[in-house]
């Protein structure tokens, strides 16, 4: 590997999380010039899109572009990664901050090879959160199979003889479970907030089921169903009975435009139920889909051939119309809905296999605020003040946006953090 | 540099359990260079270990065999060294189990019956890895004869002026060139925006006038108005440029590239380089070559591409019944010349419009998409010109009929303040038909969320047309590049310059130029803004890339280039014409000229070359190439029935890490494969493929990224290319008495490594059936 070893351009800049916003700051600023710090709170980088299957509308996998992405990492000793890591505080002013930053024990130190002699000794299990609890994982793991760092962890859960047993295991001296958390100041001049967001609780979205009935879940459920290192490895079963789904419904706009719950439009989730039946189609060339909406909101010459071509499909209805109850069939399973047709006026019942709730997007600094001294909209977002510039929201922690626009934001985030220190 | 070489293998991650270290040790150690084993290579010790080796001058080109080159890639780095990592981790010992492959006793290892298939593959490996360190240089970073850090900014519109604002913040000198005699774009001659943040009640004055007082404040940015591009020639860090008047004919004006027919005889025979270069003049004429720099043009490191978009036609049949050619039926971009100039009045009797209706979509045969080029922003550009209509008269009203109305993120806001109006009515509906009756037109529409149909009485009718990106008239960069003056495949963006890549919107074909704002997709002057702070960042980060000699995405960092030995060159041209990026142009006589900025080090020229005079300092035809040989090919004098040979050539980014995963898995598949990682399948020269099969090798798989429009391969053409050349290998073969199904070519993404093992085993299993190659043992 030909590595570019020049010296660091002046100043540091700090990106807080490492998804595809957060990545792109950091890389994008770092083959400037400048070193960067990459806080990221999971165990791995990757965020969000690495529970995707694949990305609308080219419908290629997130990883690929992830590879690249750590390649670049890899290549680029001017960007230090940080995982389980938590800003706590930033004191100062643009230019010069000091951040605090929390770093949570992996119980396992560099010398990890990822050789899995740990995982196959290991009994204790717990629920595999990467999969949104779907499944259940050892209690010594490596977070994915494409996780960068390529280094397990131990469940602080683990049992005291697993904990003997993972120990024994180790060739190389990896776990120690006598690993504190420790808290560490970095000195930055900019710091970039790409913190992303969370799928919006379906579960306070009363009327439409989750959490009662089995077979209603989210969509970022479905993403995990659909790919290969998911919970039943790719393939897309109800999860009451493990049963092929021949009927599939999706309700858009659950919780997203919604007074009650997320106002706003959440961006992807019209191109993402499309995207998703396309998953189905894939596997099951007979299902019918039933996709209730407001508006299809698939924009631009991309989205809306995407679209065009979904429509060509007999058994892909669309059905313009909210879905306002939500009930279970209790000797099957399946799930009945009763919707409005808002242009026939007509009450729809509608009974179907799998019902998928296309939960909309929650920035995360909305249930999390930073210890920082940011601007924030009523939904959570962060509203970037350019004049006054050290800090900025990037990616879906400034606004509700697809991968595309995402990627924009967080590149120009990485100018303008540079800004911030040129003024200097 | 005088090598001094070093091989150091890890026993560690199972490595020394499933193999026989001495035997893999002795490999080294015949060929007289020293090898060390580890039994945990990655460790502080172990590192010291080699570290020491180095700083004793022992060592300076080694070969780790341990685990995959993608793991450890930061403990692995000495200085000044050539390393190369042998995948016996992921690669060989996890794949493939002792169970499957018992390790043969004593005896069974001098018969000639028996032999250890995952040994001879840790084997082959470990000679594969010395070969190339033999055979490769450390790169020295390239450098342009003279340097220029400004960036020149295409396009005085919102996005221009934004991105020549954030470049000057990061001081960097900036020119914008506009065609027209003022700066400010299409924003400067609208009424209102649409808001942007909370309350988002009330529309607000543009920014444009805000961003036209800001740039007094940079004396570095420069300012052209009423002069456009005529020519863009060099490369990122020494773009000369050639500016002019619009309209003018001037000798530096572009040459465009013969148009194929013309490049062909009579009989359809490609005409020689000289009568194609004598051709090429004669069409062009009056304009100078690419190759003559203009000694008047001005020096720019990087450009930044924000010409913009212009309004739709909207005309023809398909139209005619939305009345079209009623002077009331008017465009929204129409009816915004109006609000801009004060009262919204009809064209046809200066009489006050205080009834419009705003038709979104052409409706009639119920498809509801949207006019072409339309998307979120028209639908807002309706919200906000119906809100004009209110703004005006407090009587108005203003309707607006959609099929989907596109208000995405945080703009459902702006939309929920417009259903707040009560003078402005919206519905779905598919507008049938607008006519004429008396003084009014009427607008019926079908399938509303109204009732029943619609029948409307309107003073005006505005029809949403969609904002067309000027690429799709002109090529406007105007590159002096051998493969023509515009991006390549914007056919496939539906005419927009666009990038294909969701994780990295701003990779275009044409290094160093970065397109920003609408003519890449329709976007809001808010969007547009932030699309030019990134596309001022790509241009920032190319040349200070350049500057110290390193490879922009997606090999950042990359020192290497190519370099061509010319003696050799019989100037076919096919590295010019090959190249993704346009990084080759070629003189008249078909001699290439290689522009090193502009060159993103995928090898695809290497791949193209039929002389094979293209190499890089670590990546040659020669390295690759003796890998190939010193793979070890059995035949029936070694053993009674000797094992397959198959080389798998896959590309590094995807199809590498996949087999990782399968390796990770532990799944196997038949260790009698030979993997090679390439920069891109599109540097695969086929005389890999050649000489693999004379060696006796039984088959040559190559496995790359998908290709076609919604293309995967990083370098765009890489895996296309490699394809056809393949099928063209075929002819080759036959001529040698082989079957063309020795060679296959093979797409896969990098999440399907659950395809992979599969696969391989199929290809092994159709070799197998073919029988062994006859060349085997010549």
């Amino acid at each position: 590997m030909t590595t570019d070893k020049s010296a660091p351009a002046g100043g540091s800049i700090m990106v807080v999380g490492g998804g595809i916003s957060g990545l792109t700051t950091a890389l994008e600023a770092a083959e400037v010039g400048y070193e960067v710090f990459l806080v990221e709170k999971e165990p791995s980088l990757g965020g969000r899109v690495s529970q995707l299957k694949q990305y609308f509308p080219k419908l290629c996998p997130p990883t690929c572009g992830l590879e690249i992405n750590y390649r670049r990492i890899k290549d680029n000793p001017r960007i230090k990664v940080i995982t389980m890591a938590e800003v706590e505080k930033v004191d100062g002013a643009p230019g010069d901050y000091t951040v605090k930053v929390k770093i949570s024990p992996r119980y396992v130190n560099e010398n990890c090879t990822a050789c899995g002699e740990c995982a196959k000794v290991c009994e204790s299990e717990i629920s595999n959160e990467f999969n949104f609890g779907m499944d259940r994982r050892k209690a010594a793991y490596l977070p994915h199979n494409m996780a960068f760092p390529s280094r397990y962890v131990m469940a602080p859960s683990m049992s005291a003889d697993d904990r003997e047993k993972c120990k024994e295991a180790c060739k190389f001296d990896a776990i120690d479970f006598d690993m504190q958390e420790k808290t560490l100041d970095f000195k930055v001049g900019a710091i970039v907030w790409a913190t992303g967001w969370k799928p919006y609780d379906a579960a306070r979205i009363d009327n439409l089921g989750f959490g009662r009935y089995q077979n209603v879940i989210t969509n970022m459920m479905l993403e995990r169903l659909a790919s290969t290192n998911g919970p039943t490895q790719g393939k897309i079963l109800r999860p009451s009975d493990d049963k092929a789904p021949e009927t599939i419904g999706f309700v858009q706009c659950a919780g997203s435009r919604d007074e009650n719950h997320l106002p706003y439009c959440s961006y992807i989730c019209c191109m993402a139920s499309l995207k998703h039946a396309t998953y189905l189609r894939a596997q099951y060339p007979d299902a019918k889909i039933y996709i209730y909406y407001i508006d299809l909101r698939t924009p631009g010459r991309k989205y809306e051939n995407f679209y065009k071509k979904l429509k060509e499909d007999e058994n892909i209805f669309f059905v313009k119309g909210k879905v306002a109850e939500v009930g279970e069939e209790s000797a099957t399973g399946n799930v009945t809905l009763i919707a409005e047709d808002t242009i026939s006026g007509e009450k729809i019942h509608q009974t179907v296999d799998m019902l998928v709730l296309a939960t909309g997007m929650q920035p995360n600094t909305s249930v999390d605020k930073p210890n920082a001294d940011l601007q924030f909209n009523a939904d959570g977002f962060i509203v970037n003040d350019f004049k006054k510039g050290g800090m900025f929201g990037a990616g879906c922690a400034n606004k509700p946006a697809d991968v595309v626009t995402s990627n924009q934001n967080a590149t120009g985030m990485a100018l303008k953090a540079i800004q911030t220190l040129v003024r200097r | 540099m005088d090598k001094k070489y070093g091989v150091y293998i890890c026993t560690g991650c199972s490595i020394g359990d499933v193999l026989d270290m001495e035997d893999l040790v002795d490999v080294p150690d015949e060929e007289g260079v020293n090898c060390t084993t580890h039994p945990f290579l990655c460790s502080k010790e172990g590192v010291a270990m080699i570290q020491k080796d180095v700083d004793d001058g022992k060592v300076n080109a080694m070969v780790i065999g341990a685990c995959s080159r993608r793991v450890n890639f930061d403990v692995f780095d000495f200085d000044n060294c050539i390393v190369e990592r042998v995948n016996l981790r992921e690669g060989v010992v996890w794949p493939h189990s002792r169970e499957k492959y018992p390790a043969l006793t004593e005896d069974q290892k001098d018969d000639e019956e028996h032999f250890d298939q995952i040994q001879m593959k840790a084997e082959d490996h470990i000679k594969m890895g010395m070969i190339r360190v033999e055979k490769v240089k450390l790169p020295e970073p390239f450098k342009t004869e003279t340097f220029s850090k400004k960036i020149l900014v295409l396009g005085g519109g919102i996005t221009g002026i934004s991105s020549a604002l954030d470049a000057a913040k990061a001081g960097y000198e900036v020119t914008i060139v506009e065609k027209t005699n003022a700066l400010g774009g299409y924003a400067a001659r609208m009424r209102s925006q649409m808001p942007v943040v909370e309350p988002f009640d009330a529309l607000i004055p543009t920014v444009i006038q805000d961003k036209l007082a800001e740039l007094e404040q940079y004396p570095n940015i420069e300012v052209k108005t009423g002069t456009e591009v005529a020519r863009i020639a060099g490369q990122p860090g020494e773009f000369t440029v050639t500016f002019k008047k619009p309209g003018e004919k001037i000798p530096f004006d572009v040459p465009f590239p013969l148009p194929e027919e013309m490049t062909l005889d009579e009989k359809g025979n490609e005409l020689d380089a000289e009568t194609q270069h004598a051709k090429y003049l004669e069409y062009n004429e009056g304009r100078e070559d690419i190759l003559q720099l203009d000694p008047d043009g001005e020096l720019y490191g990087a450009v930044i591409l924000a010409a913009g978009w212009r309004p739709d036609k909207i005309e023809g049949d398909a139209y005619a019944h939305l009345g079209i050619d009623l002077p009331d039926v008017i465009t929204n971009d129409e009816f915004e010349k109006i609000a801009a100039k004060g009262k919204i009045v009809r064209p046809s009797d200066g009489k006050e419009a205080k009834s419009v209706v705003f038709i979104q979509s052409p409706g009639k045969d119920e498809d509801d998409a949207d006019f072409p080029y339309c998307g979120a922003v028209t639908s807002q550009v309706a919200l906000k010109q119906a809100k004009y209509v209110r703004d005006d008269y407090p009587d108005g009203k203003a309707y607006i009929i959609y099929q989907h109305m596109r208000t995405p993120g945080l703009q459902e806001n702006f939309y929920k303040g417009i259903q707040q109006d009560r003078g402005i009515f919206m519905s779905k509906g598919a507008v049938t038909e607008v006519s004429k009756s008396g003084d009014n037109l009427i607008v019926e529409a079908t399938n509303t969320l109204l009732g029943d149909n619609l029948n409307l009485k309107a003073d005006l009718v505005v029809l949403a047309s969609g904002m067309v990106p000027v690429t799709v008239d002109d090529p406007v960069v105007n590159l002096a590049y051998r493969q023509g003056p515009g991006f390549r495949d914007n056919d496939i963006f539906g005419g927009y310059a666009d990038s294909n890549y969701i994780c990295f919107p701003y990779e275009t074909q044409r290094t160093g130029i970065y397109a920003a704002g609408a003519i890449r997709r329709s976007m809001t002057i808010e969007e547009s803004m932030e699309d030019a702070t990134g596309a001022a960042l790509k241009a920032i980060q190319c040349i200070s890339s350049a500057d110290r000699g390193v490879a922009v995405h997606p090999r950042s960092g990359d020192q290497t280039y190519p370099e061509f030995f010319f003696q050799r060159c019989t100037q076919c041209k096919r590295c010019t014409v090959e190249c993704p990026f346009g990084a080759l142009d070629d003189d008249e006589k078909g001699t290439p000229k290689i522009n090193p900025t502009r060159c993103r080090r995928c090898g695809t020229c290497m791949g193209a070359c039929p002389e094979r005079i293209i190499s890089f300092a670590d990546y040659t035809i020669d390295s690759i190439g003796s890998q190939i040989k010193a793979i070890g090919v059995p035949s029936e004098d070694d053993y009674d029935e000797p094992p397959f040979r198959i080389l798998a050539l896959v590309c590094e980014n995807d199809a590498y890490p996949a087999l990782d995963m399968v390796g990770m898995n532990r799944v196997d598949y038949s260790p009698d494969v030979r993997v090679i990682p390439v920069r891109c399948l599109g540097s695969v020269n086929t005389i890999w493929i050649k000489d693999a099969l004379a060696q006796g090798m039984d088959g040559v798989i190559l496995i790359g990224c998908k290709h076609g429009d919604d293309y995967q391969c990083h370098f765009v053409k890489g895996s296309e290319l490699a394809e056809v050349r393949v099928k063209k290998i075929g002819d080759a073969l036959s001529s040698l008495a082989l079957e063309e199904e020795r060679v296959r070519f093979e797409e896969i993404a990098i999440d399907e490594y659950d395809k992979l093992p599969g696969l391989l085993s199929d290809f092994v299993e159709e070799i197998e059936d073919l029988g062994p190659n006859p060349f085997k043992g010549f």
